[in-house]
């Protein structure tokens, strides 16, 4: 640390009152991964291209990998680790999970919080807002094809709705 | 072993389960290599070389050292022993020696306190280089013999030349109505994982290394630190970390991975290093950029007759898999369409660029991207549909090619039939208005290599299964999950077998202490071989039980079906005892249970030199439509829709390939329009891009909807009949691309990526009445050896390579 001082921010965390010390030029990425040991938040980067890191700051998504942590100070931020609680997983959690929309996984925390943010503002999003939505997020395993599935079927089952995964998603076309 | 004609009804193989780490992963609680830390752990910063090609005259390490909290330093001199992922190309140091060879070539590492740190004294080392003449393309390659970037290889800088012969070539050719002579070029690309590639070693107080580490394939990085840091194998341990992708990008032994070994031995601390994208970009080991030049005799009705194939690879810097990636430029071309003669020239170049490798399909992308082109260009000629053209000359199932390839079930016709019919082909081939068009390729895929990557007898795949008395199973595979499930496919076939549910497994998986060697996630060989395995070792199991139960219940052992966590008779299903009282009546019976499967492909028939490579259990097939808009002002391509059939055998799990073929297709359009790893247009071969913001890969906004059809078709090898998806889809989705360019615009791509500057030169050249095509001119003139010749087998052959003839002058 080359003797430097400490920052110090008291912030909310996932929905709890959270303090933290760390080097004051570090990013929110690293104080959550480093010194909070948050590690479900993944950069890919570390330069704001592809969207792994996001989380959400007051509810608006964020490339924590842009943020200085020293910008969460008395803010809230949310990460992949606050998006279940004990009830269980969060619609869109089950659905990535129910879709195989994680492949393999890692670009998956950065979707599920950007979609969140999507659909709290949009409880019925076009298959073109989805795309619009989430195209500051780079996935390269699965072609965005089931991640817009598990989007769809999340905000059905939000809105109440009974929804399945269209035959066709599954199985292919006859 | 595989169960085909065991048609009862399945409970979990082709159902729809979620995978067994699903949760994990929309949790962030899956563990990737660079979120596991360790207490004292240290961060290590690897120094490399801006320099393309030159010699190291000094390195000062002193200003490095005295930085405080800097634990250790090290340079080439630490780490002498060459290691590589071939036996044949044994030609990296993990810290160069005494030369590097390319921009990021790795030359010192350090261990500090943290990152920082590291970097700061990284940044303190004195390098004195002595600049070398560069290497920069394989024409140079070619006419270049000094300075050598290796001194060894074919000859100068030529690091690969093969030549081989199937049959009766020019005899073939007489045979022809047409012959066409093309030349293509496939631009390299690289894999792109959103993961950067991370590893933590750990020297323990036993004097034993564990290594965690990003890898897809951990028995290969075992040897390899056996061999470089001189430990007995026993005392290393390498641990692979679910891989946040692959795609061939983690499967070679890599310098960082020793590096931090190292350091943790001379430290006697944990170290750890995650290279930052642009390093990734150095690691590279990506797609080969091959230049190739096919000529194809062919009849009217389109049967080819004959088929001279040169491939020319720029292989960058380094062996990696070029010797394989050389070969597998020639191997498949005949498994698809019947070629009843075959030659194969193939040459790979080193250059002073990072290292290419096995990118998703390895080295066949390439060639078939030309190969299917060509076909377009012959039904043209020939006037004839290239659908129905292709349908009426497709391999026959139960085959073995000109060049040896043993083929299985074949379901190509199928995939055809379902893409032409799904994308309404008959009526939008040459009908659609100018600027849009339709295209159409096929292609075909290995289920895993045939051949180990270094020789031995033992299987390529093992299983182990443990029973526990309160009915759980234990599965332990030295397979490693690069997304693509192969944790879940052992789960799924074990209860299967069992009559268990997949969640009840305990997968353990790519730990070299704890589990049995598979080779590695690479060559699309994990669902079939690892699937086989766990096939064997799980019906052992069963046969236990079976045994202790029957005694039990006085029933004859044929009797008991294994269902919904039960064994019990299949006559009156009432009568039968719970899975884990079966267990316990086993364990009772024969003391702890466990059992063990392992998988070894079939012998090939083709025992000529260069016959290690194309030899699979089973091939995959796949036939894909692409329709596309192409705008003739900005020259930009749009691809609205991608049918895609593709033949998996059998879906183990439908859900799962339909994600695979769908990310295969992604990353196609990627290659086909815009993925590129490209350098300055000077001496200083620079890489252009190293970043993912300009190194273009498909969004959101250009990846394209796709239908897919799966064909199934179970084959005699695959485990309940299933063959790969890991990597075919990729392959037809390029040629399909541009064959669709061609039929909205009327102008030839015949290079990738397709980009606006290339669409736009090309309808140039066409209003100006030149050739309405935009590609390579020609290949380098290159002094062929003789070939090495082998009849084949409808010539009568053995498949071995014939006496050669004494020639005088
Ligand atoms: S890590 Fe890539 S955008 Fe932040
Ligand atoms: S699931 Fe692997 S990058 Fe998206």
């Amino acid at each position: 640390m080359n003797g430097k001082q400490k920052a110090h921010i008291e912030f909310t965390l996932n929905g709890e009152r959270a303090e933290v010390a760390f080097a004051p030029h570090k990013t929110l990425l690293e104080v959550l991964r480093e010194d909070l040991s948050l590690t479900g938040t993944k950069h890919g980067c570390e330069l704001g291209e592809c969207g792994t890191c996001a989380v959400l700051l007051d509810g608006r998504s964020v490339l924590s990998c842009l943020v200085l942590g020293l910008d969460a100070e008395g803010r809230s931020v949310q990460t992949v680790e606050g998006l279940a609680d004990a009830a269980g997983l969060h619609p869109l959690q089950e659905t990535f999970a129910d879709t195989g929309a994680a492949q393999c996984g890692y670009c998956t925390p950065g979707f599920l919080l950007v979609a969140k943010e999507l659909l709290a503002h949009n409880d019925n999003p076009s298959r073109e807002e989805i795309k619009e939505a989430l195209s500051g997020n780079l996935c390269r395993c699965t072609g965005y094809i089931k991640i817009y599935e598990a989007v769809e079927l999340a905000a059905a089952r939000m809105r109440g709705e009974e929804m399945e995964l269209p035959r066709e998603a599954v199985y292919g076309l006859e | 072993m595989s169960q085909n004609s065991d048609h009862k009804n399945f409970k979990v193989v082709g159902k729809p389960f979620r995978k067994v780490d699903a949760r994990a992963k929309c949790t962030g609680q899956t563990l990737f290599a660079d979120d596991i830390t360790l207490p004292r752990m240290l961060y290590c910063k690897i120094l490399r070389s801006p320099e393309p090609h030159a010699l190291i005259k000094s390195i000062d390490v002193s200003k490095a050292l005295a930085v405080p909290g800097v634990y250790a330093v090290i340079t080439g001199k630490d780490l002498p022993i060459p290691y590589g992922i071939l036996p044949v190309s044994q030609d990296e140091h993990a810290l160069c020696v005494d030369k590097v060879r390319f921009i990021g070539d790795p030359v010192a590492a350090v261990a500090a306190i943290d990152e920082d740190t590291a970097f700061d004294a990284m940044n303190l080392i004195e390098v004195e280089y002595e600049r070398l003449q560069t290497i920069t393309s394989i024409e140079e390659a070619i006419m270049v013999d000094e300075p050598r970037v290796h001194d060894y290889g074919d000859a100068g800088n030529v690091h690969k030349k093969v030549h081989l012969e199937f049959g009766d070539l020019e005899e073939g050719f007489a045979a022809a109505d047409h012959v066409r002579e093309d030349v293509f070029f496939y631009e390299g690309n690289t894999h792109l994982p959103m993961e950067q590639h991370a590893a933590l070693a750990h020297f323990d107080a036993d004097d034993k290394l564990t290594l965690w580490s990003s890898t897809q394939t951990p028995h290969y990085v075992h040897r390899a630190l056996a061999k470089t840091l001189e430990l007995p194998a026993a005392h290393v341990r390498v641990i692979a970390t679910p891989n946040g992708g692959g795609f061939g990008g983690k499967s070679d032994p890599f310098n960082h991975e020793i590096v931090v070994a190292k350091l943790s031995m001379i430290t006697r601390r944990p170290v750890k290093v995650t290279l930052t994208r642009e390093e990734v970009f150095y690691c590279h080991r990506g797609r080969h950029p091959v230049l190739m030049k096919i000529k194809t005799g062919v009849q009217r009705d389109g049967a080819i007759t004959a088929m001279d194939f040169e491939t020319f690879l720029d292989g960058g810097a380094y062996g990696s898999y070029g010797v394989a990636s050389t070969f597998y430029t020639g191997a498949l071309q005949t498994v698809t369409y019947e070629v009843p003669r075959y030659r194969f020239k193939g040459l790979r170049a080193f250059t002073n660029k990072p290292p290419c490798g096995p990118k998703r399909g390895h080295g066949t992308p390439q060639p078939r991207f030309g190969l299917e082109i060509q076909l377009d260009k012959i039904a043209e000629d020939l006037k004839l549909d290239p659908a129905e053209m292709r349908l009426k000359h497709l391999v026959k199932p139960e085959s073995v090619t000109a060049n040896y390839l043993r083929i299985g079930s074949m379901g190509l016709g199928k995939c055809i039939e379902k893409v032409v019919e799904g994308s309404g082909w008959k009526r939008k081939f040459r009908k659609l208005p100018a600027g849009k068009g339709v295209g159409l390729a096929c292609s075909s895929y290995i289920c895993g290599a045939g051949l180990p990557i270094y020789w031995n007898n033992m299987p390529h795949s093992g299983v182990q299964l443990g029973l526990d008395r309160q009915g759980g199973v234990r599965v332990q595979c030295g397979s490693i999950d690069i997304g693509q499930g192969s944790d879940s496919v052992l789960a799924y076939v074990v209860a299967e077998v069992l009559g268990i549910d997949p969640f009840d497994i305990r997968v353990l998986t790519a730990d070299t202490d704890l589990t049995p060697v598979d080779l590695g996630s690479y060559s699309s060989r994990v669902t079939l071989m690892t699937g086989n395995a766990a096939i064997q070792a799980a019906e052992r199991a069963r046969e236990l039980l079976s045994k202790a139960v029957a005694e039990k219940l006085s029933l004859p052992e044929e009797n008991l079906a294994f269902a919904e966590r039960r064994v019990f008779d299949v006559e009156n299903p009432e009568v039968g005892v719970s899975f884990a009282e079966a267990v316990v009546l086993a364990e009772s019976r024969f003391g702890t249970i466990g059992t063990v499967g392992s998988y070894t492909p079939p012998r090939s028939p083709g025992r000529f030199k260069g016959a290690g490579v194309g030899p699979s259990p089973a091939y995959s097939y796949s036939a894909c439509v692409a329709e596309v808009d192409v705008d003739p002002v900005t020259g930009f391509v749009m691809v609205e829709r991608v049918w895609i059939g593709h033949d998996i055998g059998r879906s183990i799990n439908p859900m799962l390939v339909m994600g695979q073929v769908e990310g295969g297709v992604y990353m196609g359009l990627g290659e086909a329009l815009m993925e590129e790893m490209i350098y300055r247009a000077n001496r200083n071969v620079v890489h252009k891009f190293p970043s993912l913001l300009e190194y273009k890969s498909p969004t959101t906004l250009e990846m394209c909807d796709v239908k897919t059809y799966l064909v199934e078709d179970a084959d005699p090898n695959g485990p309940f009949g299933a063959k790969e998806v890991g990597q075919g889809p990729l392959l037809p989705v390029m040629p399909a691309i541009a064959n669709a360019v061609y039929d909205a615009v009327g102008v030839r791509i015949d290079e990738v990526p397709i980009t606006p500057e290339k669409v736009l030169a090309a309808l140039r050249a066409k209003a100006q009445g030149k050739d309405a095509r935009y590609g390579p001119k020609g290949v380098p003139a290159v002094d062929w050896q003789e070939p090495l010749k082998v009849l084949t087998p409808a010539e009568g052959g053995d498949g071995r390579e014939m006496p050669r003839v004494a020639v005088h002058s």
